[in-house]
């Protein structure tokens, strides 16, 4: 080792952007390093969005008053933000928390939100890139209708984000092991895409299923969006759908502030 | 030397104490006490090494200290403020390498080494880090490829990352080799020189004879025993021991000697007062006429006291930590 007696200079302070930058830049290089991540982040939603296709064959859409592509896409949309965001984020969380990372983050400048936002930023930048590409390439090719009232599709997004953010971390804490990840987020991911209208819309539904599916997690964020996109939604409508997803996205929260684990049990 | 020199930026005050716990505790959700009212004060630019046993409380007491978790009672302040409440003020301007921490195992030493400094205020540039703790030949190798020494150098690099005014390193060297250790131990007197205020954890006595200050003893909690490494010995009663000569039975030893202890020809004297005697026994063996095999005279060291301490328990007052 070189013996430094380098004096304390003035120093420039970190940023909450630079600190989040730096997170989210390792985070990244993590995400590409690792094949599994990258798998599920960039072939599922499309595989899935295929399936949903193939279902809805099977289903039948009358009374819903969607066609078919536009059952799928608005489904897509909702699909690659539980993949990418929640189905990814669980395992990052695990991992960093048993490598000793998020520990050793802690003892750093970054604040606690700062630490879990950082990690999840490339997956959040994913999700929207993926949103983006399936609006666009379903308008262009598809046949689908531009966004009706986008500024419902873009909250309807956001709040997706923040919701299965905040679900991705408090399923963490339910998580010991990596492998068990596969385990943990099957509930989520399988309630919601069958409940809240990924792959069937819940206007095929009974009317009593759809009233008690519309209050699952993933529910008011697949409504708003697809409201958004494809308008015709009511009002009231959409204030329940809204209201539902802010209701799960602040319990999430909370719940990740309370129980959030940040080293692994002894 | 004056340390303000090396930290032109910051107003120091004049009289206090870089880290202070006052009766500091801590009990986990379980219900157990790991600190139980833990007192001591560390001056500016000091170096305190903080010992004991496995389970001692160490760690506890400086994951209190670094801020990671709320006291359950009692007071802490570091540079001032409390590091748990005023995170935001005191990070910053602190060091931490804790006992075991992490980093990505997939990210390269340099790739690591920069997202690090994204999080520190005025970090040093990577290069420079590196050679402080000879890593620079490593920067391109995957964290999972170091060996247990080198991520050790590695947590150290970045604990240093900001010239922090204070740092807190918990167990520095474990699973070093002679030579890591030895250049860690330099790294520590250079930072010290500099003005540095060290709070180290160890297993290693000759660690903290060498580099500590001060020194405090933990057991079951508390703090049994504290000052420099000097007073903390010199509380110890040094010892004698040599083989009675066959045919001198051990009732003829002159009567100050009579605290020894016999175990066959063995004897073994305990004493405070080392000098006098030993100038005792050898004026003794010279007007009998006897020869002292195996002679062997010494004060207390840091591991006699620290063995001691940790087989009694006993609590000492504590000399002014």
């Amino acid at each position: 080792m070189a013996a430094t007696a380098t004096p304390h200079r003035p120093r420039t302070g970190t940023t909450a952007a630079g600190r989040l930058g730096a997170l989210a830049r390792a985070e990244l290089v993590l995400l590409v390093r690792n094949r599994t991540a990258l798998f599920v982040t960039l072939l599922m939603p499309l595989l899935m969005i295929g399936s949903i296709r193939a279902g809805l064959d099977q289903v039948g859409l009358e009374g819903t008053g969607l066609t078919l592509v536009e059952a799928a896409m608005t489904g897509g949309l909702g699909m690659a933000l539980v993949i990418v965001v929640y189905l990814n984020l669980v395992p990052a969380y695990v991992t960093r928390r048993e490598e000793l990372v998020l520990k050793r983050l802690r003892t750093g400048e970054a604040s606690d939100a700062e630490i879990l936002t950082g990690t999840a930023l490339p997956s959040v930048a994913l999700a929207l890139v993926q949103c983006v590409i399936m609006v666009v390439a379903a308008v262009a090719f598809l046949g689908v209708r531009a966004p009706q009232r986008p500024e419902l599709l873009v909250a309807g997004v956001l709040a997706g984000i923040v919701l299965l953010g905040a679900l991705a971390a408090f399923t963490a804490t339910l998580t010991r092991t990596v492998e068990s990840a596969q385990l943990t987020t099957m509930p989520l991911f399988l309630v919601s895409a069958l409940g809240s209208g990924l792959f069937v819309p819940l206007e095929a539904f009974p009317e009593k299923v759809g009233a008690v599916c519309a209050l699952l997690p993933v529910t008011g964020v697949v409504t708003l969006v697809r409201g958004g996109w494809l308008g015709g939604a009511d009002a009231g409508e959409l204030v329940r759908a809204g209201a539902t997803a802010l209701v799960w996205a602040a319990v999430a929260v909370f719940a990740v502030r309370r129980r959030f684990r940040w080293e692994p049990r002894h | 030397m004056t340390s303000d020199h090396h930290h032109p930026d910051r107003v120091r005050p004049v009289h206090g104490h870089a880290i202070e716990a006052e009766d500091l505790r801590r009990r986990y959700s379980e219900g157990f006490e790991a600190v139980s009212g833990v007192t001591f004060a560390v001056p500016y630019g000091e170096v305190l090494a903080l010992l004991g046993t496995n389970g001692a409380g160490k760690t506890s007491t400086v994951e209190l200290l670094e801020g990671l978790a709320p006291a359950s009672g009692g007071r802490v302040r570091v540079l001032g403020h409390d590091p748990y409440r005023e995170r935001a003020a005191v990070r910053p301007r602190i060091g931490v390498m804790l006992q075991e921490g992490g980093f990505p195992s997939d990210l390269t030493v340099t790739e690591t080494v920069r997202m690090w400094a994204g999080c520190t205020s005025g970090a040093r540039p990577t290069g420079e880090a590196l050679d402080m703790v000879g890593l620079a030949g490593r920067a391109r190798v995957r964290v999972k490829q170091l060996s247990g020494g080198e991520r050790r150098r590695l947590d150290l690099a970045l604990a240093l990352l900001g010239r922090p005014e204070v740092l807190f390193l918990d167990e520095p060297t474990t699973g070093l080799d002679a030579e890591g250790r030895r250049d860690t131990w330099n790294l520590v007197r250079d930072l010290r020189d500099t003005g540095t205020t060290v709070l180290l954890t160890t297993h290693y006595l000759e660690e903290a004879e060498a580099l500590a200050d001060q020194l405090a003893i933990m057991h079951g909690g508390r703090i049994v025993a504290s000052g420099t490494p000097a007073e903390v010995t010199a509380s110890r009663p040094a010892r004698i021991r040599f083989e009675l000569p066959a045919g001198v039975p051990a009732a003829r030893l002159p009567l100050t000697l009579r605290a020894a202890q016999h175990d066959g020809r063995r004897v073994e004297i305990r004493t405070h007062d080392l000098q006098s005697a030993l100038a005792g026994l050898l004026r003794w063996a010279d007007e009998e006429g006897v020869r002292l095999e195996g002679l062997d005279a010494r004060s207390a060291s840091l591991e006699e006291a620290f063995l001691e301490i940790a087989r009694s328990g006993a609590a000492t007052e504590p000399a002014g930590v």
